[in-house]
């Protein structure tokens, strides 16, 4: 006797949690179904291995026919064939578009194309996450990417409205298309301390600040309208940037500058001395840093940069936190007092995200 | 020109995209109706067009507007060649053609295809201007009402049940003709889909004729099936039960139930008898040479001889006209004389409904079925249905003597089915002999209090069980005590039928789901010799299906069956037969004896051993059993369990075949010696695979229970969550095995582990009820088992459910009272045909006061002992219950329509897709049912040629299956409903070929689209409407209390 076609059609559609769970895990039916046994499932409900089998398999099924509607989660809620309660509605999104942390620092900031598929399998090997699981979440990137990348508005925004995703995870993937669309390099072995927690914070203090849509609500510029508004870095800010090298490239200036600094901070920082050594190495650093973002390439690397060029010099002194913000406060304002310098506007656009995103680096 | 058809074609979204180019569609929307074809423009580029069409007016005659459904045809516009079809929907405009029901249809329905199933949505707007009847000769019958649900729908009061109506109407199969072999699947599909619904479309008219001709206005317990007769054809039947309804929607509905002291006369009954069979007149039609007539029932039926005889001759008063009982007799008699004279005009006293208001029933005498196997040929002249026709009225002429033999005259909970397989065919019809209640032959509005005063002295919930037949001339050995709950009348000690349990009914404890499962080998054979097979097979298997219902039963410690449905599938090579019911246990009926098993060779030592054994194991079920559903009936001195084998008796096929009379009540063969003790030898191996099977049965979880009636005996305390659901499953049986027994395995694991697992796949509900367990076996191929399931899953509060036994019993009371509050005039028209129409002088309350006076128990308090003050009553009755229809339609629709409107608007307003309720009950616990809709009758076909691509068979059926349910919410939304109730899944055929890698379903549904409001709505909404608050909710009153 055999089973040709076994089948459960609710007017409600069941959902079981667990099961959606190990199907987005991307395990087959038996394993889903070992799994199952082992959770003790069989003893709780006195079911036998057929029933849990036949169960898994309806489920999978069901999760397989609203796939195709997850895929575009608005249609979720206007489709006929599956009766889902909203708030059900809303778990199966949400879970279908949560990722894991160790595969989205695998991907993130490399270009979502055909080639990262490729590359899947080892990073599957690598995280220990399925490869079907990989494939959902490399996928979900891409639509989101897909559909948001040529749109005007905030990207968070438009993230939410064309997924229905909670604020928290529509936030996490505007980081990810944003680091997508600008290729920052995160995978190197040096970045490797920083979650994707510490680069979403950055991707926002960037969407915020250092793009077309930062500028103003309505650019007059017609051409401008064609650019993106959140994913794109505003050119004209990165190449206004090299102004900023005459910080170090005028030595008056950046002695200047360190005098301001260092009169501040006297008797307020824990590694005064150490600061005062390194301040012209770390101000060439962080000037550098701006003036080298009119190139694609070094647009890459800015986090590359920051951490060798900032943060592991404080580190290998041993700068407190605290320190290194006491720091970065008085090095960014100091330069209002610099008559010299006439870029002050340029300076903060540029400063206050990037000791924002400093601050956040900043750990171990 | 008496209709006029408006659509509207909105817009469209979630296209498929249908230009690979620029992944768009251009798409436009033909709108068909009859032979009149109108278009949108196309709307370019786009996968959510707007077209916002004018309004496309169709003049159309009513005649059509019953048959023809309206036809939306979705379509990709190609500049260089054929425009590609993206979908199709069909709407039935039938709910706009009777006032009370919807007025608009208006919404989002899904675009379905034969070959790629749903592919968007198109939002369409669809009325109907109706100018009011012009030719009183016309063919439509607009505006009569039908309903699925076997009971008298909720917001309505029945005034007049007329009774059965039957009709049948045949054509070619479109997948049979000659033009399939050069058409696309796709063609033949939705030929065969507008086809069908065109001829449900004419049935429906032309049973709707019939009602208008009885005087009628509505049709209840409406039931249309479909018969693919394969290369014969296509037939469609439906049968129903003519009724009178008034809407109770306004206060003014419910005052004069009691003090309404005059009426106009507007309406006379129409003495005319509906004769539905003009055409099926005589069994002895020159046609029938042309089929090959089987007949099993003669051969097996004890009552042959004597049903032969009824048949010819007009009726005798009664079968038994001696002393039945105490003072009961002359009444018994009387009353039979009464009934049997009205019904007797009649061709068929039959009734679809299940469920009936306190009181309607005055005895069950027990199930009555017919079975016949017919040789299908082709059907010549599709106008003159003859053949089929006649076939019916064979069987229900047989279920009629059956029902007399029984000492009854009319059948309720009546239902017909077939099952065919290549050119055989298997015609059965079964339903519960019962004897009615005069009393509703002449109950007018003014007796309404009086008759409820008087039911508070009746013991209640008894009355029913006892013997309509008489004792000294019973139809079948049937061991009878006196009633335990009045003690004064006799009752038979186990009791079949196939309604639901009366309300009225007094249970002890809980109830549960019973099944019997059978399958029997039969060698390949053609035509006639098929047949014979078949036939000789039939018996056998009805016996041995009775033997185990009553086997299980006295294993669960219950003595009564209701809902009672016996299936008897017919595939190449074997038949299938499988029981289900709802076991309770009846005050009124004896404590069941316990199964005492007996082995034929009692010298054997461990065989003796190993029966002890097993008759342990069996004691202790039954303990159990009776511990689990809380059967603690108050002790009885004659109770024993377990008492000595009267003797041993061989059990031998001689025995089996004698007792084949069973197609009745077959129950009592075994037990007839001695009531306590029932036997079962196992002295062969059959007999011990009996046993085995009956000790496999496990009982479902705890915290579940189930029945296939509407509500569970002892449980009445719902919550409002429902789930339906359908389930599937398809086995394939390895060819080594087939012998009986590994096949009766096969099939009793299939459906056991079906209950497994839906009782795993609802346990999130628990606790909860699985109710209206609905299985239907068929088989599809040689090898394959295909077993359907729909059900309902209610949860209940815990709390309440365990002090069941004391306050079921107020609960019924309660219940029977709200009901009556409902239902107070319902008089049966039974014999409108002899009535004189001058008006007689009142004489009922003379009569009811005579008869309370006079210390006759309330029993027998409608039965009258004089013939003639019954029948000038009965002139008054019907007279009066006319004229109700009339004035109280007149007022209350305006008032109510408003209400409905404004109550229907909260629901969806919430939401992008509106909850849709589905429940094959005919309530939803915690709710209202404030208003029906019409009646929803849908017919698809999905077919597929790239069946692995979608999943395989469980894929493609599960896909299937989900865009039927999608299908039936969207037009119920469409009509303004949130729910469908009474939902039904009439045929699922499931056809694959997985080497050319095609599968084939075709799905038939039905229910009645309703609108309900949820009782904490309802309180709020009746706050503010005082006028709607008056009618206490009677599933409400069930469930809060």
């Amino acid at each position: 006797m055999t089973s040709e076609l076994d089948i459960f059609v609710g007017n409600t559609t069941l959902i079981d949690e667990d099961v959606y769970r190990l199907w987005l895990d991307g395990y087959s039916v038996s394993d889903a179904v070992s799994l199952r046994v082992r959770s003790g499932i069989l003893e709780q409900t006195g079911a036998t291995a057929a029933v849990l089998q036949s169960d898994t398999m309806d489920h999978y099924r069901t999760f397989h026919m609203l796939e195709r509607l997850l895929h575009a989660p608005p249609k979720l809620l206007h489709q006929l064939i599956f009766q889902i309660p909203p708030s059900r509605q809303a778990l199966l999104i949400e879970r279908y578009y949560a990722f894991d942390e160790a595969f989205v620092r695998e991907v993130l900031g490399k270009k979502l194309s055909k080639g990262t598929k490729k590359d899947l399998d080892d990073i599957s090997t690598k995280t220990g996450i399925t490869l079907k699981s990989c494939r959902r979440q490399f996928d979900n990137f891409k639509r989101v990417f897909k559909v948001v990348e040529e749109m005007r508005g905030s990207l968070v925004d438009n993230i939410q409205q064309h997924f229905l995703l909670s604020d928290r995870l529509a936030r996490d993937y505007a980081a990810i298309v944003f680091f997508a669309n600008n290729r920052f390099e995160t995978g190197k072995k040096k970045l490797q301390y920083l979650s994707l927690g510490d680069f979403a914070f950055c991707a926002e203090l960037m969407i915020q600040n250092w793009t077309l849509g930062a500028v103003g609500e309505a650019p007059t510029d017609p051409d401008s309208q064609v650019d993106d508004m959140d994913v794109d870095l505003d050119k004209e800010f990165l190449q206004d940037l090299k102004e900023l090298k005459m910080l170090v490239a005028d030595k008056d200036l950046l002695d200047l500058h360190k005098s301001l600094v260092c009169t501040a901070l006297r008797g307020k920082l824990g590694v005064f001395s150490e600061m005062e050594a390194n301040f012209k190495n770390l101000s060439r650093g962080l000037v550098n840093v701006a003036a080298k973002l009119t190139h694609n390439k070094d647009v890459r690397d800015l986090f590359v940069d920051l951490v060798e060029k900032f943060v592991e010099p404080c580190r290998s002194d041993h700068w407190p936190l605290n320190d290194v913000r006491l720091f970065l406060n008085q090095y960014s304002a100091s330069v209002h007092s610099l008559d010299g310098f006439r870029h002050q506007a340029l300076w903060d656009r540029y400063m206050g995200t990037l000791r924002g995103c400093l601050l956040r680096l900043y750990h171990d | 020109m008496p209709g006029k058809l408006k659509v509207k074609i909105v817009a469209g979204r979630h296209l498929p995209v249908m230009d690979r180019a620029s992944d768009l569609t251009d798409a436009f929307v033909e709108v068909k109706f009859g032979n009149t074809t109108f278009k949108t423009d196309v709307y370019l580029k786009s996968l959510n067009p707007q077209w916002n069409s004018e309004w496309f007016k169709f003049e159309v005659d009513d005649e059509d507007l019953q048959d023809e459904p309206l036809q939306i045809t979705v379509l990709d516009h190609d500049t260089y060649s054929a425009n590609d079809a993206i979908g199709k929907v069909y709407i039935d405009i039938d709910p706009l053609l009777y006032s009370e029901a919807a007025t608009v249809i208006s919404g989002w329905f899904p675009i379905y295809d034969t070959i790629h199933g749903i592919r968007g949505e198109i939002n369409v707007v669809v009325k109907v201007d109706l100018f009011n009847d012009l030719n009183r000769f016309r063919q439509s019958s607009c505006g009569v009402k039908f309903f699925c649900t076997t009971s008298i729908p909720k917001c309505y009061r029945a005034i007049i049940i007329h009774g059965f109506v039957e009709e049948l109407v045949v054509n070619e199969d479109p997948e049979y003709q000659w033009i399939d072999r050069i058409r696309t699947p796709r063609a033949s599909n939705e030929a065969r889909q507008r086809l069908i619904s065109l001829m449900s479309g004419e049935l429906q008219r032309k049973i709707g004729l019939k009602v208008l001709e009885m005087r009628g206005n509505a049709v209840v317990g409406y039931l249309q099936c479909f018969d693919l007769e394969g290369e014969s054809g296509l037939v469609v039947r439906a049968i129903g039960t003519a009724c009178t309804l008034d809407k109770l929607s306004s206060p003014a509905a419910f005052l004069p139930a009691c003090n309404s002291p005059s009426k106009e006369m507007k309406e006379i009954p129409f003495n005319e008898d509906p004769n539905p069979n003009t055409h099926s007149s005589g069994p002895s039609t020159p046609l029938k040479n042309q089929t090959y007539s089987f007949s099993p029932s003669k051969s097996y039926s004890r009552q042959s001889s004597s049903s032969d005889t009824d048949l010819s001759l007009t009726p005798k008063t009664g079968m038994g006209s001696g002393s039945a009982g105490k003072e009961g007799g002359p009444f018994k008699a009387l009353l039979r004389q009464q009934t049997q004279s009205a019904l007797e005009q009649r061709e068929f006293p039959f009734f679809t409904l299940t469920a009936f208001p306190p009181g309607f029933l005055v005895h069950v005498g027990g199930v009555v079925s017919a079975r016949s196997v017919k040789l299908l040929d082709r059907i010549h002249n599709p106008d003159e249905p003859e053949t089929r026709d006649a076939w019916w009225a064979e069987i229900r002429q047989e279920i009629k003597s059956h029902a007399k033999a029984l000492g009854c005259h009319a059948v309720v909970g009546y239902s017909e089915s077939t099952s065919i397989c290549e050119e055989v065919c298997i015609l059965s019809a079964s339903g519960t002999a019962a004897v009615l209640n005069p009393r509703f032959l002449q109950d007018g509005s003014v007796e309404g209090c009086l008759e409820q005063r008087l039911e508070e002295n009746l013991p209640v919930g008894c009355g029913f069980c006892h013997i309509p037949y008489d004792e000294l001339n019973m139809p079948f050995p049937a061991h009878l005590t006196y009633c335990y709950n009045c003690r004064k009348q006799k009752v038979p000690d186990v009791l079949f039928t196939t309604i639901d349990l009366p309300t009225d009914a007094t249970v002890i404890g809980k109830g549960c789901l019973i099944q019997a499962r059978l399958c029997r080998l039969k060698k390949k054979a053609q035509a006639e010799a098929n047949a014979t097979a078949i036939s000789n097979l039939l018996p056998f298997m009805e016996y041995e299906v009775h033997t185990q219902l009553m086997n299980k039963l006295k294993l669960k410690g219950m003595n009564a069956l209701f809902g009672l449905r016996i299936q008897i599938t017919v595939g190449e090579n074997m038949l299938m037969g499988l029981a289900s019911a709802t076991g309770v246990y009846l005050a009124a009926l004896p404590t069941p004896g316990g199964i005492q098993i007996a082995g034929k060779t009692p010298n054997d030592g461990s065989y003796e051993q190993h029966i002890s054994h097993m008759q342990k194991k069996i004691n202790d079920t039954i303990a159990k059993n009776k511990e689990l559903y809380e059967i603690n009936p108050p002790e009885i001195s004659e109770e024993i369990i377990g008492s000595p084998i009267p003797e041993p008796r061989q059990r031998s096929r001689l025995l089996r075949s004698q007792s084949e009379s069973s197609d009745e009540v077959t129950e009592l063969d075994l037990s007839h010696g001695k009531k306590d003790a029932f036997v079962l030898e196992i002295d062969d191996t059959d007999a011990m695979e009996d046993v085995h099977s009956l000790l496999t049965d496990v009982p479902p979880p705890s915290g579940f229970y189930s029945c296939n009636t509407e509500i569970m005996p002892g449980i009445n305390n719902w919550t409002s969550e429902i789930q339906m659901f359908t389930s599937v499953r398809v086995i394939r049986l390895s060819s080594l095995n087939l012998t009986n027994q590994a096949l009766n395995k096969n099939f009793n694991d299939l459906c056991e582990n079906l209950l497994k697992s839906l009782y795993f796949k609802l346990r999130s509900m628990i606790p909860c009820c699985l109710c209206h367990v609905n299985f239907t076996v068929s088989l599809p191929e040689d090898e394959l088992i295909q077993v359907t399931v729909t059900a309902v899953a209610i949860t209940f509060d815990k709390n309440q459910a365990l002090q069941t036994t004391k306050t079921h019993v107020e609960k019924s009371l309660q219940r029977a009272s709200t009901d009556n509050e409902e239902l107070l005039q319902f008089p049966l028209e039974l014999c409108s045909d002899s009535l004189p129409s001058h008006p007689f002088p009142p004489a009922k309350e003379h009569l009811e006061s005579a008869s309370s006076n006079s210390g006759i128990p309330a029993a027998q308090r409608d039965r009258c002992s004089n013939w003639i003050e019954l029948i000038k009553l009965k002139a008054q009755t019907i007279r009066r219950g006319s004229i109700k229809t009339t004035v109280t339609v007149e007022k209350a629709s305006p008032m109510g329509e408003g209400n409905f409107r404004n109550r229907s608007a909260p629901p969806c307003a919430n939401s992008t897709v509106g909850v849709v309720k589905m429940t094959p009950l005919s309530f939803i616990p915690g709710a209202k049912i404030t208003k029906y809709l019409g009646i929803i009758n849908m017919f698809f076909i999905r077919e597929t040629t790239s069946l692995r691509e979608e999943g395989g068979v469980s894929g493609f059926l599960h896909a299937f299956i989900a865009e039927v349910f999608a299908m039936v919410r969207a037009h119920v939304a469409a009509l303004g409903g949130n729910a469908v109730v009474s939902y039904i899944m009439k045929q699922c055929v499931f056809m694959e070929n997985p080497n050319k890698n095609q599968a084939q379903c075709l799905i038939n549904v039905s229910g009645d689209a309703v609108v309900f409001v949820r009782e904490s709505e309802l309180e709020v909404v009746s706050a503010q409407q005082p006028t709607a608050n008056c009618q206490p909710s009677c599933t409400g009153g069930e469930v809060t209390t």
